[in-house]
């Protein structure tokens, strides 16, 4: 299977602080791989070194070209969208400007995020800052999916959001997998069961497993282990 | 009753000065976290270079003084520039360095312009209506006031459109909130850097020429003076907000022209004073984000 992204020994730090120790992992060409964890060890910082965010070494190769020289709007450029923890919209910018901000190209691809968030159409003219969480996460994901992009890099999409907008957002990211490959961060595993068709799991700022969603997720034993989530199995005694 | 319009015409005259300067402070802090103290040099380039044009051609002319404008307003463009290129850019997210690079900058411009244009005020010439005064129900205001009040209105217009109706003013505002997001939507940000400088130092730049027409002169410490109090209006508007400078110039500019002429001259003390108080109740000052 070709692959869209090679990560080979990336580290970064942040104040002089180490949060991404030695990651390496590849990214399939298509379909969405997981980013999976527990709170704290690196997972978000990885997508922010890999968009150069923070202060970062390693190689990293974007469909076999190395970008780990280059400068975040140089990355992007090349090709990868964003959508950060948080949705960091511009509040005082309308939902319009927002979008227009993120256009790269000459056709942006207005009907794929009209159709995706038909909400946002009638809120053009609203400040982004007056939107609902879950208004600003789509406005957040439509800046992504507003260009032809080679790879998302999305971080927490359904964090604190209602579960019906978590439905939507899972969907918009189920339809956009269709013609972009993702790198997601979710903590929802819900939503990583549903989407993700290959996993990545980080601890302690490293790369500890690798493998498809499916196996790891139905995997209890193996899911408690490395996320600390679900009931340990009874039996193997203490880990 | 006249005397009363003629201080509050005076103050709002003097409040558009500082608007001119505190302008682009504001507009550069906002985008790039840096307190400008080279603003003043700006300024007195361009008053300097504005004053030089003029007496070639006819300082007494409207053609002379337009000119003596947009060559001001050019200079001071061409040399924030440089200064953002040369000096600020490798100084990113260094903003101690950043800092005390302006504030030598600063120092060094005031030398250089001393070497140049020697230590004493050089009185200049203008416009012969600029010289004269309006009445105002019964106050003869001076003219320059008027010609200050339409540049600072002017300025305010230009930005307000610029910032709301063009891309770049976009950026500028994005930026202001989220510097880093937008380098993620793929943004060089530095080009905003660079024309935030540009435009700050342009309006320095077209301040100085008015401010030398303001107080009748150019010296080299002229827009070290003003630049103070640019910053206090900057501080009390809220660092960053372009509609807070503008207030705050015209409240500052009042205060001081009514404490000037009602209380004995205490207008600078006064200043400072209302300084201190917005510090203590509104430390964001009257438009400003407020610091988490």
């Amino acid at each position: 299977m070709s692959t869209i992204l090679e990560v080979e020994g990336l580290h970064a730090s942040i104040n002089g602080q180490q949060v991404v120790e030695d990651v390496s992992f590849t990214v399939p060409a298509t379909g969405i791989t997981a980013v999976l964890g527990r709170n704290g060890v690196g997972k978000t910082s990885t997508l922010r070194a890999i968009l150069g965010l923070i202060d970062r070494g390693g190689e990293v190769r974007l469909a076999g070209e190395r970008i780990d020289g280059l400068r975040t709007h140089r990355i992007v450029r090349k090709g990868v969208g964003y959508v950060p923890e948080d949705r960091e919209v511009f509040g005082s910018l309308t939902v319009e400007e927002n979008l227009q901000l993120a256009v790269r190209q000459r056709q942006p691809r207005r009907e794929l995020v009209d159709a995706l968030f038909p909400d946002l159409v009638q809120r053009r003219r609203q400040m982004a800052g007056t939107l609902s969480g879950g208004q600003q996460q789509m406005v957040s994901l439509a800046r992504a999916l507003i260009n032809d992009n080679r790879l998302l890099l999305v971080d927490e999409p359904t964090k604190g959001l209602a579960p019906l907008i978590v439905d939507q957002v899972a969907d918009a990211l189920e339809e956009a997998s269709a013609t972009v490959p993702i790198l997601l961060v979710e903590q929802n595993l819900e939503v990583v069961r549903r989407l993700a068709t290959d996993a990545i799991v980080i601890s302690g700022g490293r790369v500890v497993h690798t493998g498809r969603a499916a196996d790891i997720l139905g995997d209890e034993e193996l899911t408690h282990r490395l996320l600390g989530v679900g009931v340990a199995p009874a039996t193997g005694g203490a880990r | 009753m006249s005397t009363l319009v003629l201080v509050l015409l005076t103050g709002i005259g003097l409040g558009a000065l500082y608007f001119l300067v505190a302008s682009g402070l504001s507009l550069i802090y906002g985008l790039m976290h840096v307190l400008n103290f080279a603003h003043g040099a700006f300024l007195t380039l361009g008053a300097f270079m504005g004053f030089e044009v003029a007496r070639r051609l006819d300082s007494t002319s409207w053609w002379a003084f337009a000119v003596s404008i947009l060559v001001g307003g050019l200079v001071g463009a061409g040399v924030a520039a440089l200064t953002e290129l040369a000096l600020i850019r490798p100084l990113y997210e260094r903003h101690i360095e950043q800092v005390l690079v302006t504030v030598g900058l600063a120092f060094a411009a005031v030398a250089l312009y001393e070497g140049i244009w020697g230590s004493d005020p050089i009185y200049i010439q203008a416009p012969a209506w600029m010289r004269e005064t309006t009445g105002v129900l019964g106050a003869q205001v001076p003219n320059t006031y008027w010609v200050l009040m339409a540049a600072a209105t002017a300025l305010l217009i230009s930005l307000v459109v610029f910032l709301r109706y063009t891309r770049f003013g976009t950026i500028i505002r994005a930026g202001v909130e989220n510097r880093a997001m937008v380098t993620a939507l793929g943004i060089d940000v530095r080009t905003a850097f660079l024309l935030v400088f540009a435009i700050g130092g342009s309006a320095a730049g077209v301040g100085g020429v008015l401010a030398a027409h303001y107080t009748g002169y150019v010296s080299a410490h002229l827009g070290s003076t003003l630049l103070i109090f640019a910053f206090i209006v900057t501080v009390i508007g809220g660092l960053g907000s372009l509609p807070g400078a503008a207030i705050a110039s015209v409240m500052v500019a009042v205060l001081q022209q009514f404490a000037n002429y009602y209380l004995g001259g205490t207008g600078d003390i006064i200043v400072v004073v209302a300084l201190a108080g917005v510090l203590l109740v509104r430390p964001s000052g009257l438009l400003g984000r407020r610091f988490a």
